[in-house]
């Protein structure tokens, strides 16, 4: 079976819990007892409805105050795939948890209230998920039973947003009017919306094309931790562990090792089954050469043709996500990326992208929570990377406060595609 | 063992795939883990989740041996099948093991005696558990929870943060981009480790299977005897009597969650393999937390308040 990973996007009060809340009560992956709690705390609120909201909002805050603060992780499936689906919060405080969840979606589900059409925090998510390399958007517009299920009000916010995801070079795979509340065109085809025949929203899910995979297929593994039992069965074991970010690789194989620039053979692939004479993306395996280098937790070793690039400066598009501080040049920081942790600094601001024009700022000082722009970037030791564009794994980073510990940034190595519009 | 009926080799088959793809996630998140931190600590109950995060644990560091302890937090009201695998599966892997007794808690006075009217000790287990990871200057404790059990669960983060009191501040998380994890602590903090966050039940149970791995024989139906309270069919037993107007009887049952015995209930089934099990979970219309878990039906958020004080 396939597993597709979905994130949630939209403003506050679009919906999106009610619509998550009825893709799980429609595919039955509510169950019978999880359902009657919620009918009985949706009585006791008063609700008309059966608030499906409260079938996601996991914390006690999130159901009194009605909004969801953290990302909420779903799992469903239907006959064809098993569905994760990571429900990210509206409001603008917490686009950061948006970005959590985003950051490993293969489709972003961008709701919109069909009353309010295009807001400012809807094509900020849309740029968000532009940035973070999403390749499928599903746009839902809700509430269509509020507006009379009129057709031309639909039209005219899909054809606003059309013009906005070509400037981003997205493409959006569907345009789906809904009510999330009485479950139009959510599961099944409604008679209230004749107009439309584009099919329900679970089918989009259940067909779309899956881009789990990374976009280039050479092999990357960074290493993890060297296994080294010092026994006497394995007295001279030295097994790199770590995962396959993309590509395969084949015993008897050429490999880079990197930053060192040396090369080297396969002689043997442990997968989690045992031996093996070929693993791929995304194993996690344990490989073996045939040189006695010294490699270490951060180095990769990757296909010997094709190799990524070895830097201690690098150009970056970074999301600021602490409430705290806010991000100047100069800033002295921890970088990880990949299995690498080393010091950063921030050499270079340069601009700040505003998400709602998509224009660009190049005379910022400073970045705030939520904010996104281009910097540049210093690190302690040599970081082994491919551009974002070309690999999620090996392209991104987070940045760490050495003083609070908390993540307060996650980069993209490189520009993204949208960035020219200037 | 009894013969497999014929569909188990393609229910594994078909869901291999994605079984394969949750197995490399976990095993990713174990081996972080174990090259960032000194001293991690694996939380080990014999129930079925911690079976099969110890089992990809082991896989994560072959061939060489588990270098981190299991932690089993014993509550002294634990199921004798349990406690007899826990103990065999870790003399076969040779690991250490580290027990915290709630009993040896209350009899020193530690912590007070519990105030459940049922005499559940679920709740006396977090001030055991912190006080073991400080002794054990934890600095990562794996715990085997799944995102799917349960909606407070749903929120959390494959790398939990965790205070110096133990604390879950669910408000304020740090976020957790692609698959990098933050844990860098200080002294005294922790961060709790959910390899098996993207699980779900029936994952866990179809990964048994393909993978043979063994079970207390309390997950497969066997006849036991049983009270009905709320609702619930709970086992007698010596941490757990009856009350005078509950009436016992023997039936067959089987647990879908291994706890507490005073707060985990039976299931009425006679599934006595894994593959009749899996079966009857496909077909259930009741949640795994709501069908045997007494301690999470005390309020809308039993979970979420436990969690915040540090419970798993």
């Amino acid at each position: 079976m396939e597993l597709l990973r979905i994130a949630t996007a939209g403003s506050v009060d679009d919906g999106k819990s009610t619509l998550i809340g009825r893709l799980l009560f429609d595919s039955k992956a509510i169950q019978d007892d999880v359902l009657s709690a919620a009918e009985s705390v949706s009585r006791r609120q008063s609700n008309e409805y059966l608030n499906l909201a409260l079938l996601t909002d996991g914390l006690r805050a999130e159901r009194e105050q009605g909004i969801t603060i953290d990302v909420a992780y779903r799992y469903f499936n239907t006959a064809k795939r098993k569905f994760i689906l990571a429900d990210t919060p509206g409001h603008v405080q917490y686009t950061r948890n948006m970005v959590t969840g985003a950051s490993t979606a293969d489709v972003a589900l961008v709701i919109i209230d069909a009353r309010n059409g295009v807001v400012e925090q809807s094509r900020r998510h849309a740029v968000i998920a532009a940035l973070l390399g999403i390749r499928h958007i599903v746009v839902c517009i809700n509430k269509m039973d509020l507006i009379g299920f009129d057709q031309q009000r639909f039209d005219a916010i899909k054809d606003e947003l059309e013009g906005f995801f070509n400037r981003l070079d997205v493409e959006c795979a569907h345009y789906v009017p809904i009510s999330a509340l009485h479950g139009d065109n959510v599961v099944e085809l409604s008679d209230t919306m004749p107009w439309y025949t584009d099919g329900p929203l679970l089918q989009h899910l259940e067909d779309l094309e899956i881009m789990g995979t990374p976009l280039d297929d050479s092999f990357r593994l960074p290493v993890q931790y060297v296994i080294r039992p010092l026994t006497g069965e394995y007295h001279d074991y030295r097994g790199y562990a770590g995962s396959i970010r993309s590509g395969s690789v084949k015993v008897g194989q050429q490999v880079g090792i990197l930053p060192a620039g040396k090369t080297s053979r396969v002689t043997a692939i442990e997968s989690p089954d045992g031996e093996v004479d070929e693993a791929e993306w995304p194993a996690a395996v344990t490989i073996r050469i045939e040189d006695d280098f010294d490699i270490s937790r951060g180095d990769l070793i990757c296909a010997a043709d094709g190799v990524p690039r070895v830097t201690q400066e690098f150009d970056a598009t970074v999301c600021w996500m602490s409430e705290r501080t806010e991000l100047r040049q100069g800033a002295m920081l921890r970088i990880k990326h990949t299995t690498r942790t080393a010091r950063a600094m921030i050499t270079g601001l340069h601009s700040r992208i505003d998400v709602s024009t998509l224009s660009v700022d190049p005379g910022c000082q400073s970045l705030a929570l939520n904010e996104i722009g281009r910097v540049t970037v210093k690190t302690s030791a040599p970081i082994v990377y491919d551009d974002y564009t070309v690999n999620r794994v090996t392209g991104s980073f987070i940045l760490v406060d050495e003083g609070t510990n908390e993540t307060v940034a996650a980069g993209m190595i490189g520009n993204p595609r949208f960035g020219d519009f200037e | 063992m009894s013969a497999e009926p014929a569909s188990a080799s393609s229910i594994g088959a078909s869901h291999s795939a994605e079984l394969r793809a949750l197995e490399s996630e976990s095993i990713h998140i174990i081996r972080e883990v174990t090259a960032e931190f000194d001293r991690p600590g694996l939380l080990f109950s014999g129930g079925k989740d911690s079976i099969v995060m110890l089992h990809l644990a082991v896989k994560a560091v072959k061939p060489a041996k588990l270098p981190f302890p299991v932690v089993h937090i014993d509550t002294g009201h634990n199921f004798p099948e349990a406690i007899e695998y826990r103990d065999r599966v870790v003399e076969e892997l040779g690991i250490d093991l580290v027990v915290g007794s709630v009993q040896e808690a209350l009899d020193s006075g530690r912590i007070p005696p519990s105030t459940d009217p049922g005499g559940s000790r679920n709740r006396l287990q977090t001030p055991v558990l912190l006080d073991v990871i400080r002794e054990q200057k934890f600095g990562a404790v794996f715990g085997g929870a799944r995102r799917d059990e349960e909606r407070a669960r749903a929120k959390e983060r494959v790398y939990s943060f965790r205070d110096e009191f133990g604390q879950w501040d669910p408000k304020n998380q740090r976020p957790e981009v692609w698959n990098l994890y933050n844990g860098f602590i200080n002294s005294g903090q922790h961060i709790r480790v959910f390899p098996l966050s993207n699980w779900t039940e029936l994952d866990v149970w179809r990964y048994i299977a393909t993978q043979k791995i063994e079970i207390p024989s309390i997950y497969l139906a066997h006849e036991r005897e049983v009270f009905e309270r709320d609702g619930l069919y709970m086992a007698v037993s010596p941490a757990l009597q009856p009350e005078p107007h509950e009436k016992v009887e023997v039936m067959s049952v089987r647990f879908r969650t291994v706890g507490d015995m005073t707060s985990t209930a039976a299931v009425p089934s006679t599934a006595d393999t894994v593959e009749a099990v899996m079966a009857e979970i496909e077909s259930t219309r009741t949640s795994e937390r709501g069908q045997s878990r007494a301690d999470d039906r005390a309020s809308e958020a039993a979970m979420e308040d436990r969690k915040r004080e540090g419970y798993f």
